[in-house]
């Protein structure tokens, strides 16, 4: 029974996987130029900010500077951790 | 702990490295810079604190407790603000048009309006929280364990 699910599974997988390889987009498109065209053009309209690559940082791509501060946050809490157990195992021993 | 001239000249100037980063996070919508820079200039300043006095001193006015709601604050902040504008989009800048940092520079180069830029200049700060706080206590804790003093919980 779970071998079946399991093929079920993995053939939903592999049509929904080669269906997305099938129907990417064409290499080079948008053309190069197209989305720094946009952003120039509409930046200061769209988001009333001044400077374009704030604009861009925390507007256009929000979800990136999201990533980008979960990666310090991350960073941090490890360093955290990681020095508090270092100095927990110097005194037990 | 340095020599006194040098604990001198930092109290001095440690003043002028917090008005220059936070005048690079509050405008981080119009001239160079922002959030991550900006709070990268004050922990400069708290790292130039670290070397002239030591981590002991340092540890008094710095506590890692503060450093981590203040980091946590900082990203919950970011979050909201992202997620109020998901009546249309995530991250949309729901702001623009209202009086609330609503203005719209004309297009094109000129100096900019401190009062535009929609969400922009919030995130700002709330990323300068998390920078100042989350790598000051990187910095804080690693002196403290080299120096062999106690990471204070």
């Amino acid at each position: 029974m779970r071998q079946v699910i399991g093929l079920i599974v993995l053939l939903v997988l592999v049509v929904f996987l080669v269906s997305g390889v099938l129907l990417i987009h064409p290499f080079g498109y948008p053309d190069a130029s197209d989305m720094d065209d946009y952003i120039i053009e509409n930046a200061q309209e769209e988001t009333g900010s001044n400077n374009v690559v704030a604009a861009v940082l925390f507007d256009y791509r929000g979800l990136d500077t999201l990533g980008e501060a979960t990666i310090l946050f991350t960073a941090v809490t490890g360093v955290l951790l990681l020095l508090r157990t270092l100095k927990r195992k110097e005194e037990s021993s | 702990m340095l020599s006194k001239i040098v604990r001198t000249v930092a109290n001095q100037l440690i003043l002028f490295i917090l008005v220059f980063g936070l005048y690079v996070i509050a405008h981080g919508h119009i001239t160079p810079g922002g959030g991550f820079q900006g709070g990268a200039v004050i922990v400069s300043g708290v790292v130039m604190l670290l070397v002239a006095f030591s981590s002991h001193e340092l540890k008094k006015s710095l506590r890692e407790r503060t450093l981590s709601i203040v980091e946590s604050s900082g990203a919950i902040i970011f979050a909201v603000l992202a997620f109020a504008g998901i009546g249309t989009v995530f991250f949309y800048n729901f702001l623009v048009g209202t009086p609330i940092f609503g203005g719209v520079p004309d297009p094109g180069p000129g100096p900019g309006n401190i009062w535009t830029g929609g969400v922009i200049p919030l995130m700002n700060f709330a990323v300068g929280l998390k920078v100042i706080a989350g790598l000051s206590a990187v910095v804080l804790a690693i002196a403290l364990f080299s120096s062999g003093e106690e990471v204070e919980e």
